[in-house]
């Protein structure tokens, strides 16, 4: 019976992700038709409509993590990165800011620096996956906003991250 | 629960009522090292000779402390005092050889007119049996702390032939609550911690204060625009300006040591380099071009170099370059990590953050004989101030889930714990001497 749960959990998850990237690969196959703001759209042809970053399972995901010391995005945001630039590549005038943070080791000013070079890393991700770069914008607030308090390494982990916050939907 | 275990949880209740009290007095000063030479002073309680109730402060207790936590001086605890003398004609110096001590402060009090009240105080060399000091300062009734820590000074001063720095402000950013409701503060106290007064209140992370020379101006960093930006206030009147709110990265404020320019670190350009500001054309100059991070410079004595962190060779680590920029050499090569310089004594010692593996300790870099002393014992230990004579170094701890200040001699040997606020208490900046 445990193991039967396990199993249904494991395939609700890679259900999960293969939805998530087939969302974020199909669009850009058909990537030749102009994108316009049609926030209208219900069709289901790898079109987002505004509403799906309240719904879609991969927009809904607005948290990289990094390892220590490290700026470089691990494999598995890739999806997060394409389904984000697909995304605002479909709606020129959404606009995002990077928030870039860092764990509590090592020196505020430091951190900033570490903060700034995370969203940098993203920044450049999702323009490379097809955002322009003018829709995105990078702040960093080094270690000053903490989402955990804690002085261990699953604290730590946490706080290394960037967080996508849209200030402007479509 | 019997009555033994009853009359136990009293017991610890009582004990942590206790250790609570000593908690918000901020006076636990913990002597690591005993074994090394400091001078024994006395100070005799001073007595009060005015009309009506004695001041709220304990002025002989203020200047005792200083001096204990100076690391200089071994004070004598008050339960081995058994005179108490108030001036010259009173001191028996045999009574205070046998007790070893070298010197002896006395001194009273009396009023001095519309409220005021006149302090007058000697110090004596024990041995010589003669008489160093005899002053008298005067102030209002709720200066009185100021006036016991320029006793302080000068006390420190006549022994020890430097000028004394317990007549100084601290300035330091606290936060209160968690995730949107946190409260930031830029604040200032007085460098024991106490009369702490708050310089700017905001909901946005506040960081890096830095005092300019004359003590008059702080600068610092604010996030109240959304992203860094550096301000400069002036502490009297409160007035602001906005100095730098370029896209990016403003951070590290630094004040030159004729107070005329600025050094920060920006962004803009595409990665955190060193630039100087000078505060009268608000003109910035590139110090640095480097694609790594240099951050958080710091001003050599002789306003003519700059020490700031860089992970150009990897890791950060601390390098100096000239104000007008050219190549930039590495400081530091013992440690993983080796961030947030300051500078004391003539540019000879540099004190920093040192981390290795997840251990940050303060650490001080003498120049001349490129050895490092680790001076804290903590593992989140960090931005180390030093005061304006050397003689201590202010930096921020991490205990249990709060962030504490401790004030530290220079050689390590005693710390306190400055206890200045509930929450967490981080970015200690030393200023400079005041003007008296």
């Amino acid at each position: 019976m445990k193991n039967a749960m396990r199993i249904l959990f494991s395939v609700l998850l890679v259900a999960g992700v293969a939805a998530c990237a087939k969302k974020a690969v199909k669009p850009t196959a058909s990537s030749d038709t102009t994108p316009t703001a049609d926030t209208s759209a219900t069709n289901n042809d790898g079109r987002y409509k505004v509403g799906d970053l309240d719904t879609d399972s991969c927009l809904r995901q607005r948290v990289v993590y990094f390892d220590l010391d490290r700026t470089e995005i691990k494999p598995e945001f890739s999806a997060q990165i394409s389904c984000h630039a697909e995304y605002l590549r479909q709606f020129p005038n959404a606009r995002v800011t990077l928030e870039g943070h860092a764990d509590e080791r090592g020196t505020r000013e430091y951190n900033l620096g570490l903060g700034e070079r995370r969203g940098n890393a993203v920044q450049s991700a999702i323009s490379s996956a097809g955002a322009s770069g003018g829709q995105l914008n990078v702040v960093s607030y080094g270690e000053e906003r903490p989402v955990d308090r804690g002085h261990d390494e699953s604290a730590w982990s946490k706080n290394r991250r960037v967080e996508i916050v849209y200030t402007s939907a479509n | 629960m019997n009555n033994r275990n009853l009359i136990r949880y009293a017991l610890s209740l009582l004990l942590m009522l206790g250790g609570h009290a000593v908690f918000a007095q901020g006076l636990s000063i913990d002597i690591t090292d005993g074994s090394r030479t400091a001078d024994p002073i006395a100070v005799v309680p001073f007595a009060f000779e005015g009309a009506g109730l004695p001041p709220e402060t304990d002025v002989s207790e203020v200047l005792r402390a200083d001096l204990a936590r100076s690391g200089k001086f071994f004070t004598l605890a008050k339960r081995d005092i058994v005179e108490f003398p108030t001036r010259e004609s009173e001191v028996k110096y045999p009574t205070w050889r046998l007790l070893k001590q070298n010197y002896l402060v006395v001194g009273r009090i009396a009023d001095a007119g519309d409220g005021a009240l006149r302090v007058e105080f000697e110090l004596f060399d024990v041995a010589r049996q003669s008489r160093m000091i005899g002053l008298a300062i005067s102030g209002q009734r709720t200066a009185m702390r100021d006036v016991a820590h320029q006793i302080a000074d000068l006390v420190y001063e006549k022994i020890l032939g430097v000028r004394g720095a317990f007549w100084t402000r601290i300035a330091y950013v606290t936060s209160v609550g968690l995730g949107q409701n946190t409260q930031y503060a830029l604040m200032v106290a007085d460098s024991d911690g106490f009369n702490p007064q708050v310089v700017v209140r905001s909901r946005e992370p506040l960081m890096s204060p830095a005092w300019s020379p004359d003590g008059r101006r702080l600068a610092y960093v604010s996030f109240e625009r959304g992203n860094s930006s550096i301000y400069m206030q002036d502490l009297s009147t409160g007035s602001r300006e906005l100095l730098s709110a370029q896209k990016g990265i403003n951070g590290g404020p630094a004040f030159s040591p004729d107070g005329s320019r600025l050094a920060m670190n920006l962004s803009y350009a595409g990665n955190p380099d060193i630039y100087i500001m000078d505060l009268a054309s608000r003109k910035t100059s590139r110090v640095t071009s480097h694609f790594a991070i240099d951050v958080e410079a710091v001003w050599a004595p002789d306003g003519r170099s700059l020490v700031f962190t860089s992970d150009r060779s990897g890791k950060p680590q601390l390098y100096e370059v000239p104000v007008s920029g050219g190549d930039a050499s590495r400081l530091t090569f013992q440690g993983q990590y080796n961030a947030r310089a300051t500078i004391c004594c003539d540019g000879k010692k540099i004190a920093m953050a040192q981390g290795t593996g997840n251990v940050y300790r303060i650490a001080v870099f003498d120049r001349a004989t490129g050895t490092y002393s680790e001076i804290s014992p903590g593992n989140v230990d960090e931005s180390p101030s030093f005061a304006p004579n050397g003689s201590m170094v202010l930096y921020a701890a991490t205990e249990g889930p709060r962030g504490v200040l401790y004030a530290v001699s220079a050689d390590g040997r005693v710390r306190q714990r400055l206890v200045l606020a509930d929450g967490d208490v981080r970015e200690p900046a030393w200023g400079p001497f005041r003007q008296r």
